[in-house]
C-alpha cells in the first residue's frame, strides 16, 4: 500500500487498545517493525500515523459519526496514554503531514 | 494534519476500535479509505 501511493497522500489511523500496542503499530509504519519479527522489520515507511482517539482526528470527524462509531470505546480506553504513545513516536520520527 | 483528500489506512483491533469504525470516521472527514482491517490477537 505504501508503495502504491505517495506517502504524502497517506495517513495511518490506529484503533489499538492500549499505549504499548499503539507504540508498536506506530513504530512499525514509521521506522519499521521494532520487534524485527514481521515483514516490515527494517523497512522505514515513514507514514504519518495517528490514533483515532487523538484530538486532531476527532476534530475532523462528523460528531454524529464519532459518537456512533468510537464514543463507547473512547470511554473505556486510556486515551491519554494512547495519545502520548503515538505522539512520542511522531516526535521521534520527525515531522509528518 | 488534514484528513480531507487523504488516503487512509485504517488499522483497527478487536479489543480497541475496529477498522470499520475508523473507516467510517475517516470517510466522514473527507478521506478515502484504501485499506481497512481489524486485527485480533486472541
Amino acid at each position: 500500500m505504501a508503495e502504491r501511493y505517495n506517502p504524502s497522500e497517506l495517513v495511518v489511523l490506529l484503533g489499538t487498545p492500549n499505549a504499548e500496542s499503539s507504540r508498536l503499530y506506530a513504530l512499525t509504519v514509521t521506522e519499521g517493525d521494532p520487534s524485527w519479527a514481521g515483514a516490515l522489520a527494517g523497512v522505514s515507511l515513514g507514514l504519518p500515523v495517528y490514533h483515532v482517539l487523538e484530538e486532531p482526528v476527532k476534530s475532523q470527524v462528523a460528531p454524529e459519526v464519532y459518537e456512533e462509531q468510537v464514543a463507547l470505546m473512547e470511554m473505556v480506553l486510556e486515551a491519554g496514554e494512547i495519545t502520548h504513545a503515538v505522539q512520542d513516536v511522531r516526535a521521534s520520527t520527525g515531522p509528518r503531514a | 494534519m488534514q484528513l480531507q483528500g487523504k488516503k487512509v489506512i485504517a488499522l483497527g483491533e478487536r479489543d480497541g476500535v475496529q477498522g470499520s469504525a475508523i473507516a467510517e470516521c475517516a470517510r466522514s472527514a473527507g478521506a478515502e479509505v484504501v485499506l481497512e482491517t481489524t486485527y485480533c490477537f486472541v
